[in-house]
């Protein structure tokens, strides 16, 4: 509740030395710049897999939805960064007021920190998502964590669960995966799978008995993916 | 002297109660179906005095406890940390869906608890929980552990007598007496070379062949593998 009124409270006295200024000629009255009130985070990512590299992290701030819901078929932002690890229209999300990306993949066992700034605190939510580049259409990511009560300094850790978006039916097929392990195509707007969010079911890789799959034993991966520590900074 | 007498009560009270440490009812169960936990090492610690951290290499520590179950090197190093140590509760193995129970009075500095054991038939894999911040409050509380692969040694799926040391690739043993022999080996290094979720065992459906000494259908799992119980008292 004090974070919600302190930057009204900024912009109100700012407003009132304003009007006081400009009612008064005197020149050596200095008229104040009202002090910007930003907010800003970092979000440190660890990816936690034996061998899928993390498309490049979206991080986008908001007020209101969600990126994706289990149970409601994937939009077509979703279904874009999740099948070829492309965010730039999932970044522009409806309700966001920031957003920011990794320039490059995370590694396995490698770590990134992003920073977002918002000029606003209240009913603030972060999401974060990334693809599973060695998959048809896997996924992880936060969807709407609520920072608005996050003290400067306060953190937040999460560990994020494995999604599947239902867009691209899993064949780990050739020619199908945009990681490494194939680097096949990315993003096709046609929808060959259940076309509902649900949690992914795991690869299960040509050694496992899916002949015609890319994929082998390290590309195998359980929950959680990434270890996610939300510091809010400033 | 009333004043006196006052100050004196304050600074015992203050002083008992920076001495004061946490009672914890310690019970900890392997929920896994076919895998065993070697001697499970339980710390109480400083924020700094970690077992692990993911995402970061294994210590040569660590790389003893998750390649061969010798706790000795990290007991030796939480003891140097000034950590409360707890050694081989289940005195030996603790079988699948089995528990052990322990207590432990903690130092006033120690406020975080940690654990680890390595899991077997795997070649670096261990159960492990870093870093849980003690509750100050009485209650009993719950948490679960996840797998996770050092990133020390290739998972071969080979198990090969005396292969505990570090560096010595393969299983060192398959308690359950479940697995097989003469398997080719699976993917020889580990790519991922820092801490990471274990992907797994893979297994395979010969125990006298194939790629795996180990059964696809017996030395799987998924996470949550083991379920802390603690009570502050």
């Amino acid at each position: 509740m004090l974070a919600f009124n302190r930057p009204l409270m900024i912009i109100a006295l700012a407003g009132a030395l304003a009007a006081c200024s400009d009612s008064n000629d005197n020149d050596d009255d200095v008229t104040p710049t009202p002090e910007p009130v930003s907010y800003s985070f970092t979000l440190q990512v660890s990816n936690l897999t034996a061998g899928q590299p993390f498309s490049p992290i979206a991080v986008i701030a908001h007020t209101e939805g969600t990126l994706w819901k289990v149970g409601d078929p994937a939009t077509t932002a979703l279904e874009r960064m999740a099948e070829g690890g492309d965010n730039s229209v999932l970044l522009q999300f409806g309700s966001a007021i920031a957003n920011v990306s990794s320039e490059a993949p995370v590694a396995p066992g490698a770590e990134t920190t992003l920073t977002i700034t918002t000029d606003s605190i209240e009913e603030l939510k972060l999401s974060l998502s990334t693809m599973m580049v060695n998959t048809n259409d896997g996924f992880t990511g936060l969807n709407a964590m609520d920072v608005s009560s996050l003290a400067v300094d306060q953190t937040l850790t999460h560990f994020t669960f494995a999604y599947d978006a239902g867009t691209e039916s899993n064949s780990e097929a050739s020619g199908t995966i945009p990681g490494p392990a194939d680097s096949g195509e990315g993003f096709n707007e046609i929808r060959d799978d259940v076309n509902v969010i649900a949690m992914h079911p795991g690869v299960v890789g040509q050694q496992d008995g899916l002949t015609s799959s890319v994929l082998s034993s390290e590309h195998k991966f359980d929950n959680p993916l990434a270890k996610v520590v939300i510091t809010r900074t400033q | 002297m009333k004043a006196s007498t006052f100050t004196v009560a304050v600074i015992t009270a203050l002083a008992s109660q920076s001495l004061s440490a946490a009672e914890l009812d310690l019970k900890l169960t392997n929920l896994t179906q076919g895998l065993h936990f070697t001697p499970i090492l339980i710390t109480a610690h400083a924020s700094d005095d970690t077992l692990f951290e993911v995402a970061m290499p294994a210590t040569t520590a660590l790389q003893t406890m998750a390649e061969g179950g010798n706790l000795a090197p990290l007991i030796d190093q939480a003891n140097a940390a000034g950590s409360d140590v707890i050694a081989n509760p289940a005195e030996g193995l603790l079988a699948p869906s089995t528990s052990t129970m322990t207590t432990l009075t903690t130092a006033e500095a120690n406020e975080y608890l940690s654990i680890t054991a390595m899991l077997l038939p795997t070649n670096d894999g261990f159960v492990g929980l870093n870093s849980w911040k003690i509750p100050k409050e009485a209650g009993t509380y719950s948490v679960y552990l996840n797998a996770y692969d050092a990133g020390t040694e290739g998972n071969n799926e080979l198990v090969v007598e005396g292969s505990g040391a570090p560096g010595t690739p393969g299983i060192p043993a398959a308690p359950g007496g479940n697995a097989g022999s003469g398997g080719t080996g699976l993917s020889s290094s580990d790519s991922n070379t820092m801490i990471h979720i274990h992907p797994g065992n893979l297994g395979d459906d010969d125990l006298a062949a194939g790629s795996s000494d180990l059964s696809n259908t017996v030395h799987r799992w998924l996470n949550p593998v083991a379920k802390l119980t603690v009570t502050v008292k």
